[in-house]
């Protein structure tokens, strides 16, 4: 088989009933080059990246491998000519291993035992890029950021030329990003070519040659990235002027508001993920937990949220022990959640929007009575909050899986924050979000902190967390490293603390 | 020029399309079974036409329709609702029997004892707490165990057959029956009225309906309802939202249960008048109730419609029966082959399906 050189893509269109999602596209990626795709959701990229690995036909317009027109009508065709993809929403088989998991449907695989030779060619290719991880344990018990890890191991396993990743970064810490972009550079050196979606005007420029900017479906233009600035880019995406800089005013802290004591929380594998965690938030106050994805983050919110049970410790909110109360009472108490998967926890997709906009709240006085709910009373909050947060839809009837990604987290924020909360525990609000609304969810949560609500951000984007929080606590091995105020934020010390250096070493490692 | 099948998830749809969809699947089973009558070299326009003026076409298919109709809308507008919560109770038909051996208990038993306005109310009870309770276990198993509730309600279904047959056989099989596995006729107070003429009984006829409107009104308009969609659409979300799924699970299936159980109640007290084979109390209503709550788009209040739609062939197949000599298998056949088409339409209603020819490049 002969390696893709050069991949064209000629007058792309492709429309979804009356919407044109790709229209007159032109796009190219040659061997040893990494290609930034740019766009705010909806812009039209994942349909791009679907056409090009086969999921999608594309209506007109051809697409070129090596100079040779070729038609790709399935991912298992795209992947045959050597295009490998990562999607954002990972499409792993939750109940296999991660060997199982690469085995499947790869086709060089033996009929009987095809895991034991995968065993073997796949602990070689993990040496070889440095993407460290266990192939026997099972997919559900990984997280976000090491499933991401299987997806990239995947792809190359089935001989990846051209690898295509739908916003790979938004799940990883600066470390593991780094670690990613070596790998990527190190691909691209081989001669491999690679698709980088991403909103992050940074990545795309660090590591990117050139960048292909798309709006509304169409590319709006084609730089090196050696010649254009970041706010350029922005302006290209978007269309108009982006603000990066948000107003966090000075905010009078008021009493404790959530106070976590010695707290102790095993996995799904019975083993102990949260360890002797104690910290607590006051009114008015952002605070923060940083940390690679699988430290034990994920369990501390589920406890706090009341979704899994404690092994020890306790839990106060204003006072009030919830160490083992429901989630239905713990919201009930005034703690919201914006939950880390939105599609997955978030929403009933299938139900309205206006039904979605109660969920959890459903039970209140407001919207429902003994038996029968307030319909009236729920759409006219539905309304509100789809004008206020912005939520765009045609109407609050519709169900909410029409809706975009973005629009469906202001949904939920909306929904949260409507519920005038003491207490916000936000997982990774702005993950896979556009530029605008990802500036859009932040300035509000600092609206919220002006409005004296406690805010625990759990975030791997560590600019978010210095953009936003007060103090920041860093997490690993289910361990709190330590915690840093505002005033003595150092990057560095925070990255050591990741990779598991207490914060007094950290600081003396800093200076 | 070449063509190829073009395969899209389908996001939004206009307001009238399932409609137009389901008729259409309606319509493609009916081709599948009018092949099948093909290949028994019977035209399958008059055995259609046969099918419908057996049910529908005259005053005495009518009234059988609506009789059978009874027990099909009372489980169906159950299972509508379990269904829609993603929860499968394929038991419905062990959950009349069930229901049918309460209320036999409590006619024979205290039936010569007490006038009818108490023993009537007291049989529907005694049926639907039946019902409910042969529900339970499947609900404890899935909750405590995780067990599937298809396999445990499918097998609970052989064990109230199996436990009929042993009661009609054994302890209680009736002395005025001269042999048969029958147990005594159900006294007087315990039979249900029918109208004159008809088998139709009454009763249960108003119970069907009262119980299709009222689980509507719960599906679409309660807290509990809500929950229920909620539970559904995405379990994972209603966990997040606080919601009970012990409590949900365990509320509907006790009225899926209990509706069957109902139903049961209606057949032996409105027309066998005692407990007799599981065969021929039910003739396989709880499993012919899955489809009337699939074409009813799991809306209980339509399982009216379907009701009627599905009673009318179990009556219009008992007529080719006898009229064309087909084998007593054809309305289980055509019932499975509606069920298919209707799944069927289900994936055409989520996926556009389009033919594409173009020019070769």
């Amino acid at each position: 088989m002969t390696r893709i050189k050069k991949l064209e893509m000629i007058g792309i269109t492709k429309t979804f009933g009356n919407v044109i999602a790709n229209r007159d596209i032109n796009l190219q990626v040659e061997a040893g080059e990494i290609l930034g795709l740019l766009g705010e959701n909806g812009a039209g990229k994942t349909t791009l990246m679907n056409i090009v690995y086969g999921l999608y036909r594309p209506d007109s317009g051809a697409i070129k491998i090596n100079g040779k027109p070729v038609s790709l009508s399935s991912p298992a065709h795209a992947m045959a000519q050597g295009i490998g993809m990562v999607h954002q929403h990972f499409k792993l088989i939750q109940n296999h291993t991660v060997l199982e998991n690469i085995a499947l449907g790869y086709k060089d695989a033996p009929f009987l035992f095809p895991t034991r030779k995968v065993a073997h060619d796949l602990r070689r290719l993990q040496e070889n890029y440095g993407l460290e991880i266990n192939p026997d344990v099972y997919v559900w018990q990984l997280s976000a950021g090491e499933q991401q890890r299987v997806e990239i191991l995947k792809a190359l396993f089935r001989g990846a030329d051209l690898l295509i990743l739908d916003e790979p970064t938004s799940v990883l810490t600066p470390q593991e990003a780094q670690g990613l972009f070596r790998t990527l550079s190190r691909l691209a050196s081989e001669g491999h070519s690679v698709i980088f979606i991403s909103h992050k005007l940074d990545e795309v420029l660090s590591i990117c040659n050139r960048v292909t900017v798309l709006r509304h479906g169409q590319v709006v233009g084609t730089k090196d990235t050696a010649g254009v600035d970041k706010r350029e880019l922005a302006r290209m995406m978007v269309g108009r002027e982006i603000l990066f800089d948000l107003k966090r005013k000075d905010v009078k802290k008021g009493g404790v508001v959530l106070e976590v004591q010695g707290l102790h929380v095993n996995n799904d594998r019975g083993l102990t993920s949260v360890s002797d965690v104690s910290f607590d938030i006051k009114a008015g106050e952002i605070f923060g937990i940083a940390g690679v994805s699988g430290n034990g983050q994920q369990e501390l919110v589920e406890a706090l949220t009341g979704l899994r049970p404690i092994d020890s410790g306790q839990i106060l909110v204003n006072g009030r022990d919830i160490s083992r109360a429901s989630p239905y009472t713990i919201n009930a108490m005034g703690v919201s959640h914006i939950p880390e998967e939105r599609i997955k926890f978030g929403t009933a997709p299938s139900l309205a929007i206006f039904e979605n906009a109660v969920l959890k709240q459903h039970g209140n006085r407001a919207f429902s009575g003994r038996l029968f709910l307030d319909f009236a009373s729920i759409k006219e909050h539905a309304k509100r909050i789809v004008s206020n947060f912005k939520v765009r839809t045609p109407s609050i009837d519709v169900p909410v899986r029409t809706l975009s990604g973005g629009n469906i987290q202001k949904l939920i924020l909306g929904r949260e924050i409507s519920g005038k909360p003491s207490l916000l525990i936000a997982s990774h609000p702005t993950y896979g979000l556009d530029v605008g609304a990802t500036q859009y969810i932040r300035s509000q949560i600092l609206q919220l902190r002006e409005k004296s609500v406690a805010v625990l951000l759990i975030s791997e984007d560590l600019e978010e967390l210095v953009e936003l929080c007060d103090r920041i606590a860093v997490m690993f091995k289910g361990k709190i490293m330590g915690i840093v105020a505002r005033e003595d934020l150092n990057l560095e010390h925070i990255g050591l603390m990741m990779t598991g250096s207490h914060a007094r070493s950290a600081c003396e490692a800093g200076k | 020029m070449n063509w190829r099948v073009k395969v899209e998830r389908r996001v939004s749809y206009p307001r009238f399309f399932p409609t137009v969809v389901l008729l259409f699947s309606l319509l493609g089973g009916f081709v599948l079974i009018g092949l099948l009558f093909l290949i028994s070299h019977v035209n399958p326009l008059f055995a259609l036409w046969k099918i419908f003026s057996g049910s529908f076409g005259s005053l005495y298919g009518i009234t059988e329709t609506i009789t059978k109709a009874i027990p099909l809308i009372l489980i169906g507008s159950g299972l509508a609702l379990v269904f829609r919560a993603k929860f499968w109770n394929i038991g419905a038909e062990g959950q009349l029997l069930i229901g049918a051996i309460f209320a036999g208990y409590v006619a024979l038993n205290l039936g010569p004892k007490l006038p009818f306005y108490v023993i009537v109310p007291l049989m529907f009870v005694a049926g639907f707490i039946g019902g409910a309770l042969w529900a339970l276990p499947t609900v404890i198993l899935k909750l405590r165990l995780n067990v599937n509730e298809v396999i445990s309600t499918l097998m609970l279904n052989y064990i109230a057959a199996e436990l009929l047959n042993f009661l009609i056989t054994g302890p209680w099989k009736g002395k005025t029956q001269m042999g048969f596995p029958y147990t005594d006729d159900f006294p007087h107070s315990a039979v249900l009225s029918v109208v004159p003429g008809t088998r139709i009984h009454l009763v249960t006829l108003c119970l069907a309906l009262l119980f299709a409107f009222a689980l509507f009104i719960m599906v679409y308009y309660t807290r509990f309802g809500y929950e229920l969609r909620v539970t559904g659409d995405n379990p994972d979300a209603a966990r997040y939202a606080g919601i009970d799924f012990m409590k949900v699970t365990l509320i509907m299936m006790i009225i899926s249960g209990g509706v069957a159980g109902i139903a049961g109640v209606g057949e032996v007290a409105g027309i066998h008048h005692h407990l007799s084979y599981p065969s021929s109390i039910s003739s396989g209503y709880g499993y012919t109730a899955i489809i009337v709550a699939w074409l009813a788009k799991l809306n209980p209040l339509l399982t009216i419609l379907s009701g009627l739609f599905f009673a009318g062939i179990v009556v219009g197949g008992d007529a080719i029966q006898v009229s064309l000599g087909l084998p007593a298998a054809t309305v289980q056949i055509f019932n499975g082959i509606l069920l298919f088409s209707l799944i069927m339409g289900d994936y055409f209603l989520n996926h556009r399906v389009k033919l594409v020819v173009r020019e070769a490049p």
